[in-house]
């Protein structure tokens, strides 16, 4: 297992550390994340956010590894990997309304590649190869990277993808958030593997196994497969070892199937703090600037809040708009009966 | 791609006919891509993509592993990033493994994104029996696609037909499954425009003209339909056999104009009976002019059980002309 810093925080790989800057950022971007993963807890109590899969304690391999992409770069992700599409720039107000369930959530901004957070497990993984393929074929350096858990890697979608982007060559980053849990099963019981990255060697294609609360270790080895995928290298699997610390969604209770001591021992090694250690130690990072850059933080995340509650909510003939580029004569049928049963009184909306 | 008007005509099949559409479809935009299990050096398996890679390169027309879920997931991530991708299933009945990218993602795209991105796929997969193929080699899962919000189904009938709406489909924005029924492949040859060639999708074609009795079918079935009608007119009865061509969109207009003429409607397919695309054309038919109908409507159909794969009753279990003439015997003396 590749890994740069242990968990106290200590360097064991000096050869595997990235200049200051890129440290920095990859800090920046996991206290983002947990920002958000936080306050939406506090949010969905409120009842201002929607049923929300937590993804605190995942920030390194979910940030580390975006961090990786560039905004010309494809990113598939699922539904627990807010922090990978907030890292490759999703705007917060977006990625709220997304978990409230509002329209603007799915509007993705023009100048990034990232699709809305997919639902079922393992279809966005084919579609990755397709993505990473087609850029390929139109001469571009440009990559595909999809997210997966433990659970969805026992998929038949994982496999074929992981197959025909070997076969094709296809510019693919696939990574696997080993995070033990997959709902309320345990990775023993998802599978008799127990190095997942190894599913690589079935396809003639790399497999990397990475500290995934490592952020610098994650970030290394993603650099590595981007920078091996756009340079016609091919695909490569990244496992990257976390720990889902988190019920599977804010509506779950763990309790029902795992005690705390399967959790404990995990906090020890927490991505964020790991990294903060180590700036600290390294004299990258004060208390004070810490503390500016948490204020920043804070201050961006409400300002997308406000943003986010000004969206207004759609109207009923909305559920009908984007099925077709041209709505079908039965689509506008069915137009017409939404807008006969849902006119607002003394109001006459077109159809 | 800009459509140029057809200069002549060329006699041919309707696989040659849809191998001559995917040709100039591939030479006319460089973002059209073909691929599929054997679609490349072997040119498929009924060779409706024969020759097509070696005039346009493996780039363009390649063959994929064995898997058709990778298959159209990969044609779905293909559209995003900007290519038109046009997938062959070998067998509509192969299609099933596919069900997930196909009912979770392929016609929700437009929608999930809010139009930032939109699927320009095509799916193409012969489909339906009548020439003793293997077991699970002559289903019609059309009914599955027609009920998948975001998808279009065309089901030609005829060779200029198969070309004109395979151009018009791989043409179109929205995702289109285009099913070529087996049984037409080469049975049927005729004068076919040559160049870009288009048929409309979402309009339904009058085969026969008749005041007596309206016939709607599809693919497959239109010829069967065609027979039986040609024998009714013998007896003086007058059918008009309306081709459908199109599942999604539906041309409602058509059928509703004709049954209100007529006063009575058989519907014919070869897929089970149970909640087939048949049964949407009847409960149209029920919606919206009920009150012209002078007998029940009647649907001759495949059974609620698999195809048989056995060559002695393959022909009970698909409709053929004798049972369609009783049908239309069965309205008229209602």
């Amino acid at each position: 297992m590749v890994q740069c810093l242990a968990p106290d925080g200590s360097v064991v790989r000096e050869d595997l550390l990235p200049d200051p800057e890129t440290r920095l950022e990859l800090y920046r971007q996991m206290r983002r994340a947990r920002h958000f993963d936080e306050r939406g807890w506090v949010l969905y109590r409120q009842g201002r956010l929607g049923v929300f899969p937590p993804f605190g304690g995942m920030e390194a391999s979910q940030v580390g590894t975006a961090a990786a992409l560039t905004k010309n770069d494809w990113l598939f992700p699922t539904y627990r990997d807010t922090g990978a599409a907030l890292t490759l720039g999703l705007p917060i107000a977006r990625t709220l309304a997304y978990w409230r369930t509002s329209p603007h959530g799915w509007h993705m901004p023009a100048d990034l590649k990232v699709l809305p957070f997919y639902i079922p497990i393992a279809t966005q993984y084919p579609q990755a190869v397709g993505a990473a393929l087609a850029e390929r074929r139109q001469g571009t350096r440009n990559v595909a990277m999809a997210f997966i858990g433990d659970g969805g890697s026992s998929e038949g979608d994982f496999h074929e993808a992981l197959n025909f982007a070997g076969a094709l060559n296809a510019p693919c980053v696939f990574i696997l958030q080993n995070n033990g849990w997959a709902i309320s099963v345990p990775t023993r019981a998802q599978t008799r593997a127990t190095d997942l990255s190894r599913r690589a060697d079935g396809y003639g294609i790399p497999g990397v196994r990475v500290d995934g609360n490592d952020a610098l270790a994650t970030y290394h080895v993603t650099r590595e497969a981007v920078d091996r995928a756009r340079n016609g290298g091919g695909p490569t699997l990244i496992e990257t070892v976390t720990y889902r610390v988190k019920p599977h969604t804010v509506a779950d209770d763990p309790s029902r199937y795992r005690s705390e001591a399967d959790t404990a021992g995990w906090d020890a090694k927490d991505p964020v703090t790991r990294l903060r250690t180590h700036l600290l130690t390294a004299g990258l990072l004060t208390e004070d600037s810490e503390a500016a850059l948490l204020a920043e933080i804070a201050a961006e995340f409400e300002a997308a809040l406000a943003e986010a509650d000004s969206y207004p909510e759609p109207t009923p003939a909305e559920i009908l708009d984007h099925v077709f580029a041209e709505p079908t004569p039965q689509l506008k049928k069915q137009r017409a009966e939404i807008l006969a049963e849902h006119a607002a009184p003394n109001q006459k909306e077109q159809a | 791609m800009t459509a140029t008007p057809p200069t002549g005509t060329k006699n041919m099949t309707m696989v040659a006919a849809i191998n001559d559409a995917l040709d100039i479809a591939l030479a006319a935009d460089d973002t059209v891509h073909i691929f599929g299990e054997d679609v490349g050096v072997m040119g498929g398996v009924f060779r409706a993509t024969d020759g097509l890679q070696a005039k346009h390169g493996e780039g363009r027309v390649f063959d994929t592993p064995l898997a058709e879920a990778a298959i159209v997931g990969m044609g779905i991530g293909m559209g995003l990033a900007g290519l038109k991708p046009v997938a062959e299933i070998q067998f509509a009945g192969f299609l099933y493994p596919a069900l997930d990218q196909i009912l979770s993602h392929l016609g929700r795209y437009r929608h999930r994104t809010r139009s930032r991105y939109h699927l320009p796929m095509v799916i193409r997969a012969p489909y339906g029996g009548g020439v003793h193929t293997p077991e699970q080699h002559a289903d019609s899962p059309e009914a599955i696609l027609a009920h998948t919000p975001g998808v279009k189904v065309v089901i030609p009938s005829t060779p200029a037909d198969a070309k004109g709406l395979l151009l018009s489909a791989i043409n179109d924005p929205d995702p289109v499954f285009f099913f070529e029924a087996i049984k037409l492949y080469r049975s049927v040859k005729e004068d076919v425009p040559t160049g870009d060639y288009r048929v409309p999708i979402g309009k339904a074609r009058l085969v026969t003209h008749g005041d007596d009795v309206t016939v709607i079918c599809y693919g497959g079935m239109v010829e069967v339909a065609q027979k039986a009608a040609a024998a009714a007119q013998a007896a003086g009865i007058g059918v008009e056999v309306i081709d459908l061509r199109t599942l999604v969109p539906m041309d409602t207009d058509t059928i509703i104009s004709s049954v209100a003429r007529t006063g009575r409607a058989v519907i014919v397919t070869e897929a089970p009976r149970t909640a087939g695309f048949h049964s949407e054309i009847a409960a149209v038919i029920a919606e919206e002019a009920i009150e012209h109908l002078r007998a029940p409507i009647v649907r001759v159909t495949g059974f609620d059980a698999p195809y048989p794969p056995f060559t002695a009753v393959e022909d009970v279990y698909r409709p053929n002309p004798l049972r369609v003439a009783k049908a239309i015997r069965q309205v008229m003396d209602y």
